[in-house]
């Protein structure tokens, strides 16, 4: 099941930064976000899981997409879809993956092992969610209505000096 | 690998070398702001992951830490598209590498 999920996830994600085109690219993303999704449900957390599905398969893909027929994304570029300086940012990134992963499999006598799975309903996260962690909640309703805003401001600000 | 946890762990930064490395390689715009929510979501695995094997699951930190990283990385996103389309009707394209120019 793990493995499954993780084939899923991860060809997900190689396949939307290696097509060519952007519309293949955010489909392929939308997989590998719903191959997330699975991993939250997977590990008990249906609360996150079900975010993960509501908001990335359902706002962030279709925002994805709307920017690309927005911007002709779909047609392909002529001088390929890769940047000039790819042979920095591969080394970059490969040696990023080769340092945490030797962190966690050096580390990985010291995690801890398989436990009981954690009975934690809505419930709990909603008590939680209006007490413990009010402060956070409040600044993040202020941060994504600041975005909505400044969001509709940068996209309409040309159009408003052009006339 | 004894941990169950060690799996989530290697798929998370295998995750987010893939969208680091989408992010520095690709030149158009969108897929570098899709590299970058790979990032997250990575970052976003491993809170959940460390949370269902932590000694107390009920404190709930980590699938808070998740839920509100969530929400930063939608704002993030419908931003950065808005910057893109606009910069776009600016200039005329999403290629990062003809961005040159910080002075329209």
């Amino acid at each position: 099941m793990f493995y499954l999920i993780a084939a899923l996830t991860l060809g997900g994600a190689l396949a939307a930064m290696t097509l060519k085109h952007l519309v293949h690219a955010a489909l392929s993303v939308t997989v590998a976000f719903a191959g997330l999704a699975l991993f939250f449900l997977n590990l008990d957390a249906q609360f996150a899981g079900f975010a993960q599905i509501i908001i990335y398969i359902g706002a962030v893909a279709i925002l994805v997409v709307f920017a690309i027929l927005l911007t002709r994304g779909s047609e392909l570029p002529k001088d390929g879809v890769f940047s000039r300086t790819w042979f920095v940012g591969l080394p970059i990134a490969a040696g990023i993956f080769a340092v945490l992963g030797w962190a966690v499999i050096a580390s990985s006598k010291a995690l801890p092992s398989e436990t009981a799975a954690p009975a934690v309903n809505v419930h709990d996260i909603g008590v939680a969610l209006v007490g413990r962690y009010v402060l956070p909640l409040e600044i993040v309703a202020l941060l994504l209505t600041a975005a909505t805003i400044g969001a509709v401001m940068v996209a309409l600000h040309e159009k408003e000096r052009a006339k | 690998m004894g941990s169950p946890l060690t799996g989530y762990l290697i798929v998370a930064a295998l995750l987010f070398s893939i969208g680091l490395a989408g992010a520095l390689v690709r030149r158009n715009a969108i897929m570098v702001l899709i590299g970058i929510e790979l990032m997250l979501n990575a970052a976003n695995l491993n809170f959940i992951a460390f949370w269902r094997y932590s000694p107390h699951p009920e404190a709930l930190t980590g699938v808070m830490f998740a839920i509100f990283s969530i929400a930063v990385a939608a704002a993030e996103a419908a931003v950065g598209l808005g910057l893109v389309i606009a910069i776009h009707r600016h200039t005329g394209t999403t290629d990062l590498d003809k961005m040159n120019r910080m002075k329209g």
